[in-house]
């Protein structure tokens, strides 16, 4: 076991929890508002994967797709029906109705597919590559790769189209960017299309690494992809990379240690140190208050 | 305005607690006596739930500090008014304080470094506060881990806990009209102004955030003597949830907001029951719903003093000018 070796690991971890950070930072850089539901998107993307891999007739790339088509339609819907007439309210009220929606989303899951624990079928052949000491499985280099190119594909989008623009101006000053034409309803339901879509992505790959999809997995997922985004700084999606690949490498480094009776505190210890020293998490901008 | 003034003075004041306080354990003891016992375990639920509510009440709904780290205090009540009673056979009552005391200590240490951090900054890092509690609960010996702490004692009665509740309804009335109260609500509204104007804002959110932990551990205390098996899982992250959806729901910073939000509550899922495998789905389109159709929750915005007054009013003359 050396240290190179707990990197790959942790590397594929905090990609599936980068992903479903970027959520959480999206959304709240431009209405301000924590999405408590991203948890049970993802866990609904795995869901959906497992349906349509078990289905027969896709291979793993359709199912991905498809997982992320739906959770993007999913993630609209409840952006329509539970936030949007919270908008202008205050923003407990939006969180609370968040929690209500991730409440409904998981026992809606357990009345449809039972609450135990499902295998993912295997989808590809998982070979392990072996260079010296040091290994990499085609699993983990599946989920790594596919998030790079995800988050790669987010980054072009978000700079130079011309809705990601929109994007970037909602996030300064959604007032301004209203009186300049650019529709805020479209931006953001296209933010948390996307934002959902990604946790979507993440819930297939998690299913395929850990071979474990229920209904409850959300939760703690959601909480620690919060924590990236936090970590990171919420609002910068840069921040919510690299916030997921720590939150994954301590993960990783708390087992390799022997301490994995810890390992779901470690995330939440290092965000809290982070904090305290940096107290607008690690490429946050500092808010200016103003009287 | 002789009304008025008669509360004003603290001996009736005194004198209007002690009598609610004996009245309420008297009613609690007769209703104790003649209702039956599912009725009543709902009944101690809501209690122990307005409980730990009001504190947090202080600390989101009148301090304006989101906290979502709530159950952590709850278990850390829970658990040492337990070791208090089973393992160094205390009574129930000094258990019950001592779990409150404990908590109230932990506020004050997690308070210190975390409420330089302001809004989602705080309700995060109180969020992962409340996730190594509970690993460490489930890791540590003294509790039994994973498995649940067994063999703790029945104590929790309905009028104890009735008794408890109106003691904390008259502090926090007190409190909010006390200097502190005044100056938290300032905190609330404007931290940087209030800062401005010479309140020492990190001193009375420290306050907040010990008085709130030390309510969620009483109410941690009484729940752990009711169910009498606790164990780490029970005092997740839905646990703190369920407490705030109360606070939020009943209307920020309002007491009797959080009366009507705990009772509905507390008593919706046991309402649901008979819907069996819906219930969860409709609790959390509960929670839609209401916040859509009430977003400042059920009673936020409503003054309950001035509504009272208007009623009675009303016939004889129109307000001058109170419509404040």
């Amino acid at each position: 076991m050396n240290i190179m070796q707990q990197l790959v690991n942790g590397l594929a971890l905090g990609s599936i929890y980068a992903l479903i950070a970027l959520g959480y930072t999206m959304v709240y850089g431009i209405i301000g508002m924590i999405n408590f539901a991203y948890g049970e998107i993802y866990m609904f993307g795995a869901y959906a994967g497992l349906t349509l891999a078990l289905s027969n007739y896709v291979n793993v790339y359709v199912a991905l797709f498809g997982a992320m088509i739906i959770t993007m339609v999913l993630g609209v819907v409840i952006e329509r029906i539970a936030y949007k007439p919270l908008r202008r309210s205050s923003r407990l009220s939006a969180l609370i109705s968040a929690i209500g929606v991730s409440i409904f989303l998981s026992s809606l899951m357990v009345r449809m597919k039972g609450p135990n624990t499902r295998g993912f079928p295997k989808l590809f052949e998982n070979r392990i590559f072996a260079i010296g000491d040091f290994q990499i499985t085609f699993y983990q280099i599946v989920i790594i790769g596919v998030a790079a190119l995800l988050m790669l594909g987010l980054h072009l989008f978000v700079t130079y189209s011309k809705t990601g623009r929109a994007m970037r101006a909602c996030a300064q000053d959604q007032d301004a960017a209203k009186l300049m034409g650019v529709n805020i309803d479209r931006v953001v339901s296209i933010t948390f299309a996307i934002g959902s879509g990604l946790a979507g992505a993440a819930g297939v790959l998690s299913g395929i690494y850990f071979n474990a999809v229920q209904p409850y997995m959300g939760l703690l997922a959601g909480l620690k992809a919060f924590a990236a985004a936090v970590l990171g700084g919420i609002g910068s999606i840069p921040g919510a990379m690299i916030g997921g690949l720590v939150i994954g490498l301590t993960e990783i480094m708390g087992i390799t240690f022997n301490l994995s009776e810890y390992k779901d505190a470690f995330a939440f210890a290092i965000l809290i140190l982070v904090l305290m020293f940096k107290p607008s998490g690690i490429l946050g901008r500092k808010a200016n208050k103003k009287v | 305005m002789a009304m008025k003034k008669l509360l004003n003075n603290w001996f009736a004041q005194a004198l209007l607690f002690l009598l609610a306080l004996g009245l309420t354990a008297y009613v609690s003891q007769v209703i104790n006596d003649v209702l039956p016992p599912y009725v009543l375990i709902i009944g101690l639920f809501i209690g122990i739930n307005l409980i730990m509510a009001l504190g947090l009440n202080l600390i989101t709904g009148v301090t304006g500090q989101l906290s979502l780290g709530h159950a952590a205090f709850m278990s850390i009540g829970a658990y040492s008014s337990a070791i208090a009673t089973v393992n160094y056979h205390l009574p129930f009552l000094l258990g019950v304080l001592i779990g409150g005391l404990v908590a109230g200590l932990f506020g004050l240490i997690i308070g210190f470094p975390t409420l330089r951090l302001t809004g989602d900054y705080l309700a995060i890092a109180t969020l992962g506060f409340a996730e190594i509690v509970r690993v460490q609960f489930t890791n540590m010996k003294i509790t039994n881990g994973a498995i649940g702490f067994l063999g703790i004692q029945g104590s929790t009665t309905f009028p104890i806990v009735m008794t408890i509740v109106v003691l904390t309804i008259f502090a926090m009335v007190w409190l909010e009209n006390s200097r502190n109260g005044r100056a938290m609500l300032a905190i609330r509204e404007d931290e940087v102004a209030s800062s401005a104007v010479g309140i020492n804002t990190t001193l009375y959110k420290i306050q907040a955030f010990a008085i709130g932990a030390f309510c969620a551990g009483v109410g941690g205390a009484l729940f752990a003597h009711t169910t009498t098996f606790i164990q780490p899982t029970d005092f997740g992250f839905l646990k703190s949830v369920d407490i705030l959806s109360i606070v939020v729901l009943g209307g920020l910073g309002s007491i009797p907001g959080t009366i009507i939000g705990a009772i509905v509550l507390t008593a919706a899922p046991e309402a649901l029951r008979s819907l069996s495998n819906y219930r969860m789905m409709v609790y959390g389109l509960l929670l839609i719903v209401i916040m859509i159709f009430r977003p400042y929750g059920l009673l936020g915005g409503v003054n309950l003093r001035q509504v009272v007054r208007r009623a009675l009013m009303w016939p004889k003359k129109k307000q001058s000018g109170g419509r404040a």
